[in-house]
């Protein structure tokens, strides 16, 4: 799933896409990932997944944040007097979610609903706050605007499965459909699913499959 | 005996190295020492230890200790059944079919999807089969409603086996208690059919008039204020079963609850099994108890409503606390290690299952809750009890 997602952003790629600049892409998706691999964001990703709809613009809104951010912060990383650097940061993320907010407010108001308090939370985003100090601070434009899109998706894609999983499993339907019905089955829902004990159990499980996979281990 | 051990010895060729069974020798293996004792001796050299239990005997120890709830529950399933439905009169036999018709696929059930994972686990893992399904395999059915959903038994077998224990790494690494895992996933994945009045089993017969499936538990949390729960729990049931939820019934254990809950008496019996060969620990046992009646006490005294007042010796005998105390609490995987750590653990689920049954409604029974919450604390629990221990020896050391 990784190298799919990978190859659609390489296709629009100009030179900006060399093999190096293609990893901070790929590296999220699986061996670097944000959820599973740095433990990073699970606040949210417990929160928003119930439902894949809101799963999916939560993770879009984060990418959008933490991309334009690490642009931003990137053109700014040689003027910023480190002393001051976090609130600078700061206020620049603020400055994006605050944006992101109203237009979710705006064009998609139930969604917006339901995410509540947690698009406002990507300020205190260990994500967002952890490529910034990591990666835009010590990098040029080009590179973080990558770094910032591939974290996102990384966080995207374990939402959006997380999501499914929830969805499914919950209350039977995929973004709102209702694929039991639909074949005719009776499905009961598994209330389980829907408490963030379930999200918990699902985010270990992906853990579980994804280095019985890739052969990842801690080193200490 | 003998006609199973040829059996086994003339098949043994094709699981052993370069036979054509070859990867599924742990599935033999497991097969072979659960039902003869192991013929393999030590080395010569290093410890020798001279005795035949080895974890399967040890587990077979608690399947014993657990027959006598696990018959009784049989029983009491057909006699609440035909007490609901009004014919007090129904015989022995009758009671004892129906109770079998409800509770037999639940254990097999229970075993199957069990069984079936560890065998694929340690097939894949190309290790031994664990014996420690055999206990939990019980366990799960004891601390079903009789009418429960059969797949819902086989989901949260496979749930509590997968999740619960191997993940953590198998037999023996587990954190919490995995039949109580299983219960505690059904518990919050369909609260509708493993609480309120499923009690009881009634299957498609009417229920007599005047018919509640209220537990003792429920009885107790519904009383009004200014009414004792004493006398609410004396008088219900009358008309279609006089005494259900007297003291002593109580304690003997015809009432409706899980299948192997109800009774304290055959609980008590386990225990004593229990504790005579050596297998599950008194301190644990009797500081559940303990922890248990001294929070109830210590509420008698602060009062308020009538479920606080409730005289403490009824909370030993209402629910799953005897149950849990004797079967759950004792497990030696997932309980305190050290032996003071042994007094705090019981002590803390005996008090929290109180405070959790009287103070929360929305969880009418609190010895499951009690025992995963203080699961996840024994080594904490360890943890201080040996640091005290350092601290101590070090002051006491004259160097």
């Amino acid at each position: 799933m990784s190298a799919a997602v990978a190859e659609v952003v390489e296709k629009k790629s100009e030179p900006l896409f060399s093999k190096k600049n293609r990893k901070l892409i790929s590296n999220p998706l699986d061996i670097d990932n944000p959820i599973t691999v740095q433990v990073l964001g699970i606040c949210s990703a417990l929160a928003v997944t119930t439902q894949m709809k809101p799963a999916l613009v939560m993770s879009v809104a984060l990418m959008v944040v933490t991309a334009s951010s690490n642009v931003i912060i990137s053109i700014m990383r040689n003027t910023i007097p480190s002393r001051i650097r976090i609130i600078v940061q700061l206020a620049v993320v603020a400055t994006w979610v605050i944006m992101v907010d109203q237009l979710l407010k705006a064009y998609v108001y139930d969604v917006w609903k339901q995410l509540s308090v947690f698009v406002g939370l990507i300020i205190t985003n260990c994500i967002v706050m952890g490529r910034l100090e990591a990666f835009a601070m010590g990098n040029k434009p080009g590179p973080s605007l990558l770094d910032g899109i591939g974290n996102g998706l990384g966080y995207g894609l374990i939402l959006l499965i997380v999501g499914f999983f929830r969805e499914l499993l919950g209350g039977g339907s995929i973004f709102g459909f209702k694929v039991f019905e639909a074949m005719g089955v009776h499905y009961t829902g598994n209330g389980l699913m829907l408490l963030p004990a379930g999200a918990c159990v699902i985010v270990g499980i992906v853990i579980w499959v994804q280095r019985s996979i890739n052969g990842h281990r801690e080193t200490h | 005996m003998k006609f199973l051990r040829n059996q086994l010895d003339k098949v043994k060729h094709s699981f052993e190295k370069g036979g054509k069974l070859e990867k599924y020798y742990y599935a033999y293996e497991a097969i072979d020492t659960f039902l003869f004792a192991p013929n393999t001796t030590n080395d010569v050299k290093g410890a020798q230890i001279r005795d035949a239990v080895d974890l399967k005997r040890l587990m077979m120890t608690v399947i014993i200790a657990m027959v006598p709830c696990l018959l009784f529950g049989i029983y009491n399933v057909g006699h609440q059944h035909f007490m609901a439905i009004g014919q007090a009169g129904a015989g022995f036999a009758d009671k004892l079919v129906v109770g079998l018709w409800q509770v037999l696929p639940i254990v097999v059930i229970s075993y199957g999807v069990g069984l079936g994972i560890e065998f694929v686990f340690s097939i894949l893992r190309k290790h031994p089969v664990n014996e420690g399904f055999l206990v939990t395999g019980m366990l799960i059915p004891l601390v079903m409603p009789p009418d429960i959903p059969l797949w819902q038994v086989g989901v949260a077998t496979a749930f509590a086996v997968i999740i619960g224990k191997e993940a953590f790494g198998g037999t023996g690494m587990n954190v919490v208690n995995v039949a109580l895992t299983a219960r505690a996933f059904l518990y919050f994945a369909y609260p509708t059919d493993i609480s309120g009045g499923v009690w009881t089993y009634l299957g498609d017969a009417q229920a007599v008039a005047g018919y509640s499936g209220a537990t003792p538990l429920a009885v107790a949390a519904e009383t009004v204020k200014g009414e004792s729960v004493v006398t609410a729990l004396n008088t219900f049931g009358a008309g279609w079963n006089e005494g259900v939820f007297t003291l002593q019934n109580l304690f003997i254990g015809f009432r409706p609850g899980s299948i192997g809950e109800t009774s304290t008496l055959m609980c008590l019996i386990g225990a004593l099994i229990l504790i005579i060969t050596g297998t599950g620990s008194w301190k644990i046992i009797v500081s559940v108890f303990g922890g248990a009646y001294a929070m109830a006490l210590l509420l008698n005294a602060i009062g308020g409503s009538p479920f606080v007042e409730l005289p403490a010796h009824y909370h030993l005998v209402i629910g799953g606390l005897a149950f849990g105390a004797v079967f759950m609490a004792t497990d030696p995987v997932t309980a305190a290690q050290t032996e003071t750590g042994k007094w705090v653990y019981g002590l803390l689920i005996g008090m929290l299952t109180i405070l959790i049954r009287v103070f929360n409604p929305a969880y009418p029974e609190g010895i499951m809750l009690a025992i995963l919450f203080m699961n996840v604390f024994a080594p904490v629990i360890d943890y201080i009890v040996v640091s005290a221990n350092k601290k101590r020896r070090i002051q006491r050391a004259t160097v």
